[in-house]
């Protein structure tokens, strides 16, 4: 069995998983926050942060690795805010395409989060709150709970993308073998050698096989949260 | 003592709501649209309002956000919280008086169960129980039993009699029922496009012949107080009232139990002399106090009979025609029927 791939492409696929991990467990936060914002609040700029939100879903994927570059690349204003403050590097390391990953995931993340949330009967929220209940505690016994369907659906697609991402992911970090070369980056490269192709075939199934398990699971979170809307 | 003062300007109308609620049970009465609802949301906090003044026992709650102002309060649709089960539901507030709320309110059966697996009057009993079990100062019930058909309503009236007995908070009982505000509550503020129209004891209001427009031509009529003296073999109950003895359809109470009655005025017929040979079972010797004219063709006119007072509504061309005038003796005529058993608690 591990014969059936070699050495490099097993460290592409664990590159990967490890990329799409740390990008979906470091967005959730932030893409709860802004579903919250974009679901409940009434804000002046609610409607820029929904195009902001978006963007990375309709831009060319190219011209976010690009931005991602000119931010968050060594000499770039965050990625020295990063590197002073935390020491973290992102600029051709596994790490930044985590960050490519969690930007080009996040629109989805937010948007099943965001219908998750919009489905709760906000006089459940009003009821907790007469019954005592502070804004803290209602997010955490009443809005939390029932949105969670949603969350892990969110979680789950921005997983799927993160592990398939390419066009920011190359742009920004380049393609680096156990550093910044994921599955997607493996394939593209793989099918430029003589003889790749067998190789590329597999890491293609290996793909089909994570992104149908994702949708699959997603799938049926979404099922999840439809029906208690129907109760 | 609970005092409200709201103002809130809406697109259509205007709120424009003061009035004071003691211990006990306080119906905010008027027909949909009136405003009954925004004024217990804003009593709560959930309605922000142009100028809102609500203070309890001389202590300010309306600057207060609504889960610090101590307040119960049962919706109508019952918003009980899906994910949980009736006991964590009943406990999300707090324990207060734990056992006897689930004793009272008959709950025992249901704690392991959801909501969504309850029965209508079931999880408007649940949400009943965890309002008080949050140990409120004030209760607000918006319209418990609007969502209930019959039966579940006769089921969950008994638990809201009892709840009035035993506490002593403010309670304000939103409805647009008669029958059931002059069976639960003591007090009565009616509503009318946002204003306070009238106010103050149940038996006050319901027996002014000003209130008949405002609470419609069916809902109007005097509340009785009585007690039963005895059941008669075939079917019907003899109440002993301020008013005299009256005959009551069904068999209502227990021999001596205390008892409201609720006379719709339309159903009341006036007559100058004692009849004879009518089918009609109560006939009481009456003094007319009032007579309010209406806009159509009706005359609401107020009565006292032995010490409690009756109204009747009858037609501008009858009262004329009796030459009916203030200080007038003359006999009310009262169908037995009319007197609905669900009217009688």
């Amino acid at each position: 069995m591990t014969d059936w791939l070699g050495p490099a492409e097993w460290t592409a696929l664990w590159l990967s998983l490890k990329v799409a991990f740390w990008a979906t467990l470091f967005s959730l936060p932030f893409g709860f926050g802004a579903a919250y914002a974009l679901a409940r609040g009434s804000f002046f700029g609610r409607q820029a942060l929904n195009v902001l939100v978006h963007l990375p879903l309709v831009m060319p994927p190219v011209v976010t690795g690009y931005l991602l570059l000119l931010g968050f690349g060594r000499t770039g204003p965050l990625g020295e805010f990063f590197e002073d403050l935390f020491g973290i590097i992102f600029a051709f390391r596994w790490t930044g395409a985590a960050l490519a990953a969690a930007v080009m995931g996040f629109p989805l993340m937010v948007r099943a989060i965001r219908l998750s949330l919009e489905a709760i009967d906000q006089g459940l929220e009003e009821a907790a709150g007469t019954l005592g209940a502070s804004r803290m505690r209602v997010l955490r016994t009443i809005t939390l709970p029932l949105a969670w369907p949603g969350i892990l659906a969110g979680a789950v697609l921005g997983f799927a993308k993160g592990m398939g991402e390419f066009g920011a992911t190359v742009t920004f970090v380049s393609n680096i073998p156990g550093q910044t070369q994921t599955l997607a980056l493996s394939i593209d490269i793989l099918l430029e050698v003589p003889g790749g192709e067998p190789l590329a075939l597999r890491l293609a199934i290996v793909s089909i096989a994570i992104a149908t398990i994702a949708l699959t699971v997603s799938e049926f979170l979404a099922q999840r949260v439809s029906k208690r809307r129907a109760t | 003592m609970l005092r409200v003062s709201i103002v809130k300007k809406f697109d259509s109308f205007a709120l424009n709501v003061t009035f004071n609620a003691p211990a006990g049970v306080t119906a905010i009465f008027g027909p949909s649209g009136s405003g009954k609802t925004s004024v217990i949301r804003a009593i709560a906090g959930l309605l922000a309002c142009d100028r809102a003044e609500v203070s309890f026992e001389r202590r300010d709650i309306s600057k207060l956000p609504p889960h610090k102002r101590d307040i119960g309060y049962v919706f109508q649709d019952t918003r009980l919280f899906p994910h949980m089960s009736v006991l964590k539901n009943l406990r999300y507030g707090g324990t207060y008086g734990e056992d006897a709320v689930i004793a009272v309110l008959g709950l025992g059966a249901l704690l392991g169960r959801y909501p969504t697996s309850i029965s209508g009057g079931e999880k408007q009993r649940v949400a009943l129980g965890r309002a008080l079990m949050s140990a409120p100062k004030v209760l607000l019930l918006d319209e418990p039993l609007s969502g209930l058909d019959a039966p579940r309503k006769a089921e969950v009236l008994p638990y809201l009699e009892a709840l009035r007995d035993q506490t002593s908070i403010p309670i304000l009982y939103v409805s647009h029922d008669m029958g059931e505000v002059a069976r639960l509550a003591s007090r009565i503020v009616v509503l009318n496009h946002g204003q306070v129209v009238l106010s103050g004891t149940v038996e006050d209001v319901l027996a002014n012949p000003v209130a008949v427009p405002f609470l419609g031509v069916r809902d109007a009529g005097a509340v009785l107080t009585g007690h039963v003296v005895g059941h008669s073999n075939d079917g019907l109950t003899k109440i002993e009232t301020g008013a005299g003895a009256l005959w009551v359809p069904g068999t209502v109470g227990r021999a001596g139990s205390s008892v409201r009655l609720r006379v719709p005025a339309q159903d009341v017929i006036l007559a100058r002399t004692a009849p004879i040979n009518v089918s009609a079972l109560n006939v009481l010797p009456v003094t007319i106090t009032a007579l309010e004219r209406g806009t159509d063709f009706g005359v609401a006119v107020a009565l006292n009979a032995g010490n409690a007072r009756l109204l009747a509504r009858v037609t501008k061309r009858s009262c004329d025609a009796m030459g009916l005038i203030i200080g007038d003796k003359i006999f009310a005529i009262l169908k037995a029927t009319a007197i609905a058993p669900a009217d009688v608690g």
